[in-house]
């Protein structure tokens, strides 16, 4: 409930001051009791009436103790110090409209995150908690009551990127049966999993598990997928956001095509597949990336196309049995209105041509994890078999390599949490398919999570051999007996306390996973932020995974940080719980921080017209006056700031509660020291 | 007045980057000198420049104007709009024989704390080399000009 009983704005106003120990995190370095008696005493002039402090403002028996204020001591201001608004604002809002306050005519100024805890002197702490809290009082006199924005949810979903986690996201709320649109920009769904041969540390098959709900995303009712498309622009705000797709030529018609596969037999052009086969398969110009590809129908590649490179072949046109062949084909956008947006987007691989001392791309038969993964797979260019480059020579000895690009200063700090458990599930393979000895090099073995470990204590029981040390270069270069031919590891043994040379015949790089490269476009694009390395920027790192500083716009899945496949999928299902709960309330409550225009006050000189990245002020030529449309307008003040005229004003940011708790701050209007004025 | 001058800087911060860079230097408990006020503002596109004037005429020392990366505005590119107030506001600063350095622009992101801190470090020793701004007047809340001895924050001045 929020109250409108305040009409007479200008009457004295009746503060009352709250000031939290949070235990002994701001006790412990901030008198808590010399400020609550220092603000009732020369505050007392500026309108405060009750100043108390309690052990845990935030507690049941903290909000009871406001409340009961409000009520009793008919209090019309709210000022708590305490944590950051960013954790309890909304707290202390909701406890004082619980009183018949209007929540807005609350403000919690912050003592811990920004006194206690990153100062250290007593002295100078509780000073400054004293100034930042003449600063909430000077700024909260300029409140005013305001009624929270209500915006309708449209129920149409849109999921960006077809990988495990988008998938997820994808059929809970399809199954739940809301509209979801999925835009994948490779021509299947699937994602990095689908190139998987097994996955750890239950060993079942990717494929098994994974096409079925491939499947189901293709064939739902509620899901419209649109492959081979990239989102180009996203305008409006949550609830309501209009999203431009542009879907790219097939040069096939998704309408004719069967999928029946006879073009791609029929091509005659083959081309190395970089993407789904790392570069050791080949593909034809017309393709579908794996046979279980969803959607079934193929693409065709126009830089490798005979006919587009050429003028003639046409072989597949000729071939086809439905006519589905077109290669007049252009891009087409199209426009959905969709409520909110799950990003799924996944991420990309370290290159490790960039550990030039490992020598991938230099020495043969060094391979990165994913080129592994294919050459393990049943589906893969060698059909399982696990060979050397040569093609036939199965290898005697093989050494993973973990930590490729992660955990090092000089690539990436963070560790890629996947490769510990991805080095650990090549060692079983290769054991169990070539008997081969195989070499584990870790700097840390981090098997955390559900039979993580245990799967770690079968590979060591199955007699993989570990070292523990940071390898410092894999070389040809023989200097031994024994050595020639193989590639030579050459590491620290930090458990010997010596350097070791082993040699092997196939080294493979256990490679971390880093943001999209183009990660910073897309934040941009959907308005969210990335952390410093590229990685989605989630709203709180524990307890809100799921969701961004931006309103409607969600995050699942590798995009947010590197993480393996069952955290992938909680991540999407938790972004469509979120997603549906906003679906079935309807209506989301926004804040409502916005900028007005004073028309008696606006001369038309238009210069804030320019400054919206939102456009959401418009020009009447007729009236000669600026107009803030408040459902476009997102509250970041730029125009309140650069009006010439002071016309446009801002809620919960106005002029005048940013001029007072400057004053207040600056403990000018103390009494009894600096008068009033 | 004590032997080492401790000066009074307002901080204005973007709610979406820097003031959860503070958050974040909170939590990881970085330490930074007391001096820095921090003002909480939707975004850095946010700052009229009055503000700054107001915080410098009413007793502050330096101000400290922060913001979300380059490429980073959750506005989409209102800090270009705070980046091009604070040329003009060092400018202006400089003709009223302020010195500009007493105004610092700082980009810092949510994940940023320890920036922010150092930043502050840096701040607050440079405010405290250039002294207390001998502002000839200040100007109090109702547009009065008031004279220096009346002023709390700046008995140790004149």
């Amino acid at each position: 409930m929020t109250s409108q009983d305040n009409p007479e704005k200008d009457q004295g106003k009746r503060i009352g001051v709250y000031v939290c120990h949070c235990g002994t995190n701001i006790a412990g370095t901030v008198d808590v009791e010399d400020v609550r008696d220092w603000a009732l005493e020369k505050l007392g002039d500026r309108g405060v009436v009750i100043s108390r402090d309690y052990k845990f403002m935030c507690s049941s028996l903290g909000q009871e103790l406001i409340e009961k204020d409000i009520q009793e001591e008919k209090l019309d201001r709210v000022v708590v110090a305490a944590c950051s608004p960013h954790l309890h604002e909304k707290t202390f809002r909701t406890a004082c409209s619980k009183a018949g306050l209007n929540p807005y005519l609350c403000e919690l100024v912050s003592i811990r995150e920004q006194v206690s805890w990153v100062h250290s002197d007593k002295v100078a702490a509780t000073a400054k908690a004293k100034a930042v809290l003449s600063g909430g009082v000077e700024r909260v006199i300029h409140h005013q009551p305001l009624d929270p924005l209500h915006v309708p949810i449209q129920p149409a979903t849109l999921v960006v990127g077809g990988g495990i986690a988008g998938i997820q996201a994808a059929l809970e709320i399809a199954d739940s049966g809301f509209p979801v649109y999925m835009v994948e920009r490779e021509p299947s769904i699937g994602g990095h999993m689908a190139q998987f041969d097994k996955t750890f540390p239950t060993l079942d098959c990717a494929a098994c598990i994974l096409t079925p709900k491939m499947v189901d995303v293709g064939s739902h009712n509620n899901i419209t997928l649109l492959t081979w498309s990239e989102v180009v622009r996203v305008e409006g705000y949550v609830g309501n956001f209009t999203v431009t797709i542009k879907k790219k030529p097939r040069y096939v018609d998704e309408e004719l095509c069967t999928g029946c596969g006879i073009c791609v037999e029929k091509c005659p052009k083959k081309v190395i597949d970089e993407v789904f086969e790392a570069g050791l398969g080949y593909r034809k110009a017309v393709y579908t990336p794996f046979p279980q590809s969803v959607p079934k129908f193929p693409v065709i590649d126009y830089e490798n196309c005979t006919y587009f490179q050429k003028g003639t072949c046409k072989a597949c046109e000729k071939f086809c049995p439905t006519g589905a062949i077109d290669f007049n084909q252009k891009e087409e956008f199209i426009t959905i209105q969709v409520g909110n947006i799950i990003l799924a987007t996944g991420y990309d691989l370290f290159d490790g041509r960039r550990v030039t001392q490992y020598g991938y791309g230099r020495l043969a038969n060094v391979y990165t994890s994913l080129e592994f993964e294919r050459l393990s797979n049943a589906a893969g260019p060698t059909n399982g078999d696990i060979v050397l480059r040569d093609g036939v020579t199965h290898p005697a000895s093989v050494g993973i390599i973990h930590c490729v690009g992660s955990r090092d200063r000089n690539y990436n700090n963070y560790c890629s949490v996947i490769c510990c458990m991805q080095g650990l599930k090549f060692a079983h393979l290769v054991k169990e398919r070539t008997g081969a000895t195989v070499y584990n090099f870790y700097i840390d073995m981090r098997t955390a999570y559900k039979a993580y470990d245990e799967f770690y204590q079968r590979v060591l029981e199955e007699g993989t051999l570990f070292v523990r040390g940071k390898v410092a270069e894999v070389t040809d270069a023989a200097r031994l007996p024994g050595e020639e031919g193989k590639l030579i590891i050459q590491t620290e043994d930090t458990l010997v306390g010596k350097q070791r040379r082993i040699p092997v015949d196939m080294v493979i790089l256990s490679i971390g996973l880093e943001p999209r490269a183009d990660s910073r476009e897309v934040a941009k694009l959907f308005g969210i932020s990335c952390s410093s390395d590229g990685w989605f920027t989630e709203k709180h790192p524990k307890l809100d995974p799921v969701a961004t500083m931006t309103e409607g716009i969600f995050i699942a899945g590798a995009a947010q940080g590197p993480k393996d496949i069952p955290t992938s999928v909680s991540q999407g299902a938790a972004a469509a719980a979120r997603v549906l709960g906003r679906i079935q309330q309807g209506e989301i409550e926004l804040e409502p921080v916005r900028a007005t225009i004073d028309e008696s006050r606006c001369s038309g000189c238009r210069i804030c017209n320019n400054l919206c990245p939102f456009n959401a002020i418009l020009f009447h030529s007729d009236r000669m006056v600026s107009e803030i449309n408040p459902a476009l307008c997102q509250g970041c003040g730029t125009c309140v700031a650069a009006c010439p005229a002071g016309a446009i004003s801002g809620t919960v940011f106005s002029n005048e509660q940013i001029l007072s708790q400057i004053e207040g701050l600056l403990l000018l209007n103390v009494a009894p020291m600096g008068g009033t004025g | 007045m004590s032997e080492v001058f401790e000066p009074v800087i307002i901080g204005f911060t973007c709610n979406w980057c820097s003031y959860r860079a503070a958050d974040l230097a909170g939590t990881a408990r970085i330490k930074y000198p007391p001096n820095v006020r921090l003002i909480r503002l939707m975004c850095s596109g946010r700052l009229d420049p009055t503000f700054v004037f107001k915080a410098l005429s009413s007793g502050a020392d330096g101000v400290l104007i922060t913001g979300c990366h380059p490429g980073e505005c959750h506005y989409i590119e209102q800090n270009y709009k705070a980046l091009r107030r604070y040329l003009l506001i060092r400018r202006t600063l400089k003709q009223m024989g302020i010195e500009p350095g007493r105004v610092k622009l700082v980009w810092a992101s949510a994940a940023e704390g320890v920036r922010l801190a150092e930043e502050i470090t840096i701040l607050v020793e440079e405010i405290r080399q250039l002294g207390p701004l001998d502002w000839p007047g200040k100007i109090t809340g109702k547009g009065q000009v008031a004279f220096l001895e009346e002023s709390p924050a700046k008995e140790a001045v004149v």
